[in-house]
């Protein structure tokens, strides 16, 4: 089954009432109810002084947040959960038809005081992006929604922006690749296939996300490690579990990636070991 | 030559005796050996262009870079072609406002060095892109935010800069030499329209002396910003060994250190071929010897004040390249480079047995390619070590990197060749304002 026929199939259990709690909610549900449950939220938890006053959410707090468009896209890795199996990977190369070499998201295998963890690191889709600020030719940029897309009609290939990515997430077309011609897209949101001599990068997998669908690499992780969030509605789910966004980050502690560089990224973790492996 | 006429009327003195037949030289035919060299050089270059067409139609994987490594030789080729053309600009604008009475004979080729380089240099950006003929997009998309964008205005606005300063004396030596004996046929037509009615007037004298100086002191703090310019591409990103703020300096000086370097090589080279040894004596080049040893000894006080201050404090991503650079992966190369960049050719300069012509020519081809070594450790390493991770990144040139390169290394002396076929290799105008300023103080 692909991960486009995945992304499609419904899953039918009944919502829980309490949305911090974890509860199994259909893909399409899921994006299709986003409104009505950010309502829900702010009349039930009190959704925008919780906002405001999210001191961990500084991009919030500091109004740098694009409240323009309808979603600000975040994802949220739990690291407690990631046991490595680079499923997220071949989810990702699957959807985007890239070849095996090309990694829109990488799993590092990293160390810390309390030992070994995996970390699974892709695009930031940094607020404050070094990529598009460096970009000669305009090629990358952010979408309204926060997020960063390159367009390869544009792309001059010079790798600027390779250089400027402190996350190393930017991948390179050296080949030209062949993918059959059913299945070719053109737009910078969703590229097929990548074309020789631009820069490609993982787009949040946003044309599934404005067909109400997943991500790939969410789709495909069997861990349920990965999270997709919004800011606007404060609400971010793996399609199995719901949570308030700014609460989640909040109380697990969450942090980002080299946010000290002052890229302000989008992509928020949950530090762990693999350690907690009941869900 | 015939006598000829002002247009105030005053007459025209007879050149120095060999002046002309000198400053023309090169335009002779060259002897067998000669043009056996130009012919292996024009087979090199054309090699050159015929890799980078095969690169442009097969795309830019038939190079050895990817996505850990994704700058490689080209770059390497653009920062130190563009670092060359310093030195030439650089030593004739400098000893033009000092007043350098030694400068006569050396500036022609010390700014067609300048020229000739940063032609060949500036276009080491188009064989590194994916999309060379999309480059107009920085043009029309304006990106005032990119270093890329500050590097293309920067780069040709120094390009236009250094032709003017080339150009210009050359329009007073094309009227001095027009009616000389030996310039015939269509060089005689191209003398005259090259002369702009140069006579050598006073007042085109003072409006030629005016323009120059301006130029040179325009040309000066332009070159600073270009090479500084260019360093941005690498310390406004946040990698260790780049982001840092010595950069800009540390470009400046790498350029005009290796560019002196290679104008002294030049110069001996022309001076050897072409018999120029009556018009460029010993002690010029012995001084630009010694203006490249200060210029040594300044550049290898940035490089040890970069390794200080990264290695004592020693964050893990910088130790680790410096490891890797002083002790471990590239080690051969970093003290390859500090002794044969550095502490050789200084110890060459330095003791009188050595202190000659041939002792300089021996210690700028070292320092020439020295650099090319230097501004790949500057690059290279750097993206080897892994942003996250532990896995090292590799990098090995392709044939067609190599042909390339090669190819615009034999393009330097082949565009030399070429531009004193046509432009005299002596600045005849300025060598004679000297002598008599000389005389005249006498």
């Amino acid at each position: 089954m692909s991960v486009q026929e995945r992304g499609l199939r419904r899953r039918t259990t009944p919502l829980p009432l309490l949305p911090s709690e974890p509860r199994v909610v259909s893909r399409r549900e899921f994006l299709g109810q986003l409104g009505a449950a950010g309502a829900f939220v702010a009349v039930g938890g009190g959704l925008l002084p919780r906002v405001l006053a999210a001191q961990d959410l500084d991009d919030i707090a500091s109004g740098s947040l694009q409240l323009a468009a309808d979603h600000q896209w975040v994802m949220i890795f739990d690291l407690r959960r990631c046991d490595g199996c680079r499923d997220c990977i071949k989810g990702c190369q699957e959807q985007h038809h890239l070849s095996p070499d090309d990694e829109w998201i990488k799993v590092y295998e990293l160390k810390d005081v309390q030992g070994k963890f995996n970390m699974p690191v892709l695009c930031m889709q940094c607020e404050a992006a070094p990529c598009v600020r460096v970009c000669p030719s305009r090629a990358t940029y952010h979408r309204r929604d926060g997020v960063v897309v390159v367009d390869q009609n544009v792309c001059i290939g010079c790798r600027m922006c390779m250089a400027a990515c402190p996350y190393d997430v930017r991948v390179f077309n050296w080949q030209e690749q062949s993918v059959p011609e059913q299945y070719h897209h053109e737009t910078p949101e969703f590229q097929v296939p990548q074309k020789r001599g631009t820069v490609s990068k993982c787009t949040l997998c946003v044309h599934l996300l404005e067909q109400r669908l997943f991500p790939a690499c969410l789709q495909s992780c069997t861990m349920e490690a990965i999270f997709v969030g919004d800011l606007v509605e404060d609400v971010m789910s793996n399609g199995r579990e719901t949570y308030i966004l700014s609460q989640y980050l909040r109380e697990n502690d969450a942090f980002r990636f080299r946010s000290e560089l002052g890229t302000r990224p989008r992509v928020y973790y949950v530090a762990g070991h693999g350690q907690d492996l009941e869900f | 030559m015939a006598r000829t006429w002002n247009s105030d009327m005053t007459a025209v003195l007879p050149l120095m005796p060999g002046l002309e037949e000198a400053a023309l030289a090169p335009m002779g035919r060259f002897s067998r050996g000669h043009r056996a060299s130009v012919w292996l050089l024009l087979v090199l270059t054309a090699g050159g262009i015929a890799a980078f067409i095969y690169q442009f139609s097969t795309g830019i994987g038939v190079t050895g870079m990817n996505d850990r490594v994704f700058w490689g030789i080209y770059t390497v080729d653009l920062v130190t072609f563009i670092g060359f053309s310093y030195g030439g600009a650089l030593v004739s604008a400098i000893l033009r406002l000092t007043n350098a009475s030694w400068r006569g004979p050396i500036s022609r080729l010390a700014e067609g060095t300048a020229l000739a380089t940063l032609a060949v240099g500036a276009l080491f950006p188009l064989a590194s892109d994916g999309h060379p003929e999309r480059v107009w997009r920085l043009i029309t998309a304006l990106q005032i935010n990119s270093p890329i964008l500050w590097d293309m205005v920067a780069i040709i606005t120094y390009l236009i800069a250094t032709l003017v300063f080339f150009a210009l004396p050359v329009v007073a030596d094309m009227g001095r030499l027009q009616s000389a004996d030996s310039i015939v046929g269509w060089r005689r037509r191209w003398f005259r329209a090259g002369a702009f009615g140069w006579s050598g007037t006073a007042e085109q004298h003072r409006v030629l002396h005016r323009s120059l100086t301006t130029i040179a002191i325009i040309i000066i703090p332009l070159a600073v910003m270009v090479h500084t310019v260019l360093s941005y591409a690498f310390s406004l990103t946040s990698r260790p060994g780049w982001h840092s703020t010595i950069f800009g300096p540390y470009f400046v000086m790498a350029a005009i250190y290796s560019g002196v370097a290679l104008v002294v090589v030049v110069i001996v080279v022309f001076r050897r071929v072409h018999h120029l040894e009556r018009w460029i004596p010993e002690r010029a080049i012995i001084n630009l010897g010694y203006l490249m040893a200060a210029l040594g000894v300044l550049y290898g006080y940035l490089l040890f004040t970069e390794v200080t201050t990264e290695g004592y404090v020693g964050a893990e991503a910088t130790e680790k390249l410096l490891y890797a650079l002083l002790l471990d992966r590239w080690s051969v190369l970093f003290w390859a480079f500090v002794f044969g960049g550095l502490v050789v050719p200084l110890l060459i300069v330095a003791f009188r047995r050595t202190r000659t012509v041939a002792g300089m020519t021996v210690a700028a081809s070292l320092v020439v390619v020295a650099f090319f070594i230097k501004r790949f450790l500057m690059f290279i390493p750097p993206l080897t070590e892994p942003l996250i991770g532990e896995e090292v990144g590799g990098y090995a040139p392709s044939w067609v990197e190599i042909v390339v390169t090669v190819g615009a290394v034999a393009a330097i002396p082949l565009l030399l060749i070429g531009m004193f076929k046509v432009v005299p290799v002596l600045a005849v105008v300025e060598i004679e304002e000297i002598s008599s300023a000389r005389e005249e103080s006498a």
